[in-house]
């Protein structure tokens, strides 16, 4: 059952990767791309890591609505009506994808992995939660201030506008 | 269940992710490529937590980092593509050669 | 807590169902242009779905049918996805450990959803709604994240069975009132209604609701009320003690109640005006959001004190 469940899933998150790079249409690629991030979400469930597959799941769906308005306001053709080629050295990529996938996969397979150690945790979650707050709390306090400085440098490169330029300001253009 | 299926699938979801961003002109292109290797890393790095040390939550604190840098990724990458055109009218990663403003 | 087979969401659909009907119904009785008497006005829902159900679809050229239908869908699936982790009495379909999240999830599916509906439908009154719906979405996706936090974190659990047994001596609306309204607002928001009928206004044609027809238009409807009956299911289960209650059973409490907040949303819903997302990011940054974490920290502050 759960490995019906992960030859599915995985079926979807590679077919929907693909059809990322294929289909005409960006509003199509954006979800496809969702729809892969949900598959995996779905084989993070299968081990047991729940609050990280919704979690996956919330963060990329959110990304992705949001990578939309991105995609139709930098995209010529975003409606894929007039498809036309967007690529550059198309076989270069494909060697070299194909090269990194046939060495990771080889990696995967014939490494001898290490026997399972111990045994999983009765709530993973809690686990998780203990060590972010505990054994861990530096890569936590890490992240926290790698994600501030990340809003204010977002904020500062893409925005023209400063602090006072607001929409119901009087000065507003 | 075993690790090399789910390893066999991170390498399928990063492979791909990379063709995309070798060959897509687009930034934004780009970056969903760059979004489908991080996919493949939080399989591996999930599986290798369950099928290796499950007692030791490192497996699970790597996945979160992950998201986050996926996070940070996004952000600072929409940023980014936004000045690019604002400065130099540029959408597509030939036209930003040089980065200088 | 039983969990219940898989088909469990069989019955949930139903019941949630009712309780969308039982909202449009309200919402009829109290919209005055709806009909001059009062049996006409409760009609209005079983007509307007006759109605919808006989009409024929219009198309519009060269519009993405199948990411329009996945978004008119979304909000009726995601209603009924966040139904399946809410205790009824005692009963819920998948007690997920990770119920709270789970709903948050489900919210941010609606973000891909509405988008989806506006885009597909290949017009510009639709893609303006869904571009409305996403800067909407920013203003009370956080402030709704942080009201969720504050029962998970007075119930130290992420599952929604234990934050309801939490509540046996005291509601959580009582000790955290800011979350439970910050909450109630999202789910105004996140159906699109009230003070948030800012995707599907009228200044737009409707905006996401300005293209489908027949079907298509029943289905995105009864989504949108769906979405508050399911949220108002969350509210009771998360802040009002769930099933618990005298004399009656569990299931019935929690029927009684979630059909009392969901009264209270239909009928305020109608009675605010409409707020631009611009002006919606100010009310929810500067005052909701600040409140919301001071009432995180009150309640964390508490449940520290208490153990």
């Amino acid at each position: 059952m759960a490995v019906v469940a992960f030859v599915v899933l995985a079926f979807v998150a590679v077919a929907s990767g693909v059809a990322v790079f294929t289909v005409d249409s960006m509003a199509r690629a954006t979800f496809a791309l969702a729809l892969s991030f949900v598959a995996v979400g779905g084989e993070l469930f299968l081990l047991d890591l729940g609050y990280l597959g919704v979690a996956t799941v919330l963060m990329m769906v959110m990304e992705m609505a949001l990578m939309a308005v991105f995609m139709v306001m930098f995209m010529m053709n975003p409606g894929g009506l007039m498809p036309m080629s967007m690529l550059h050295n198309r076989r270069g990529a494909v060697v070299v994808s194909v090269g990194v996938f046939v060495l990771l996969a080889a990696g995967s397979v014939l490494v001898p992995w290490p026997a399972r150690r111990n045994e999983p945790p009765a709530e993973p979650t809690r686990a998780l939660g203990e060590a972010v707050m505990g054994s861990k709390m530096l890569v936590m306090m890490a992240v926290s201030a790698v994600l501030f400085a990340t809003m204010v440098a977002a904020l500062v490169l893409a925005t023209a506008r400063g602090r006072y330029d607001r929409a119901d300001s009087p000065e507003w253009p | 269940m075993t690790l090399p299926m789910f390893l066999l699938l991170a390498s399928a979801l990063f492979s791909v992710g990379l063709y995309g961003a070798l060959s897509q002109q687009a930034v934004v292109m780009v970056m969903m490529g760059l979004e489908l290797m991080i996919n493949g890393v939080i399989v591996a790095a999930a599986a290798l937590w369950w099928f290796l040390a499950p007692q030791q939550p490192d497996g699970q604190v790597l996945v979160l980092v992950v998201i986050a840098a996926m996070t940070v990724e996004m952000a600072l990458g929409f940023a980014v593509v936004t000045l690019l055109f604002r400065s130099s009218d540029a959408d597509m990663t030939d036209m930003a050669g040089k980065l200088r403003g | 807590m039983t969990t219940g087979a898989w088909w469990g969401v069989l019955p949930a659909a139903g019941v949630l169902l009712g309780a969308a009907l039982a909202a449009a119904v309200l919402a009829g009785l109290l919209d005055p242009a709806g009909g001059s008497t009062l049996a006409r006005r409760a009609g209005r829902p079983v007509w307007e779905t006759a109605r919808l159900l006989r009409q024929r679809r219009r198309g519009v050229v060269a519009a993405d049918a199948l990411l329009w239908r996945l978004g008119l869908a979304g909000p009726l699936v995601v209603a009924l996805l966040m139904v399946v982790v809410v205790p009824l009495g005692d009963r819920v379909v998948a007690d997920l450990p990770v119920g709270v999240v789970w709903f948050n999830a489900m919210d941010v599916l609606l973000w891909a959803a509405v988008w989806l509906a506006g885009w597909g439908s290949n017009s510009a009154y639709g893609l303006v709604g869904g571009y409305r719906f996403l800067a909407q979405a920013l203003g009370y996706e956080l402030p709704l994240m942080f009201a969720l936090t504050a029962p998970a974190v007075a119930a130290s659990s992420l599952r929604i069975a234990d934050v309801v047994a939490a509540q046996r001596e005291l509601w959580f609306v009582v000790w955290m009132p800011v979350a439970f309204l910050v909450f109630l607002g999202a789910v105004l928001a996140f159906s699109m209604s009230g003070p948030f009928a800012y995707p599907d206004g009228r200044d737009v044609a409707g905006g996401v609701l300005a293209e489908p027809s027949g079907v298509d238009r029943l289905v995105l409807l009864a989504g949108r009320y769906a979405l508050l009956a399911a949220g108002a299911a969350t509210a009771v289960a998360l802040f009002l003690g769930g099933g618990s209650g005298p004399l009656l059973p569990g299931w019935l409490w929690t029927l009684v109640k979630t059909l009392a907040v969901l009264a209270a949303l239909v009928t305020l819903r109608g009675r605010m005006p409409v707020l631009r997302a611009d002006r919606l990011m100010g009310v929810a940054w500067l005052v909701a959001l600040p409140a919301t974490l001071l009432q995180v920290l009150a309640v964390a502050v508490l449940a520290v004190g208490r153990g």
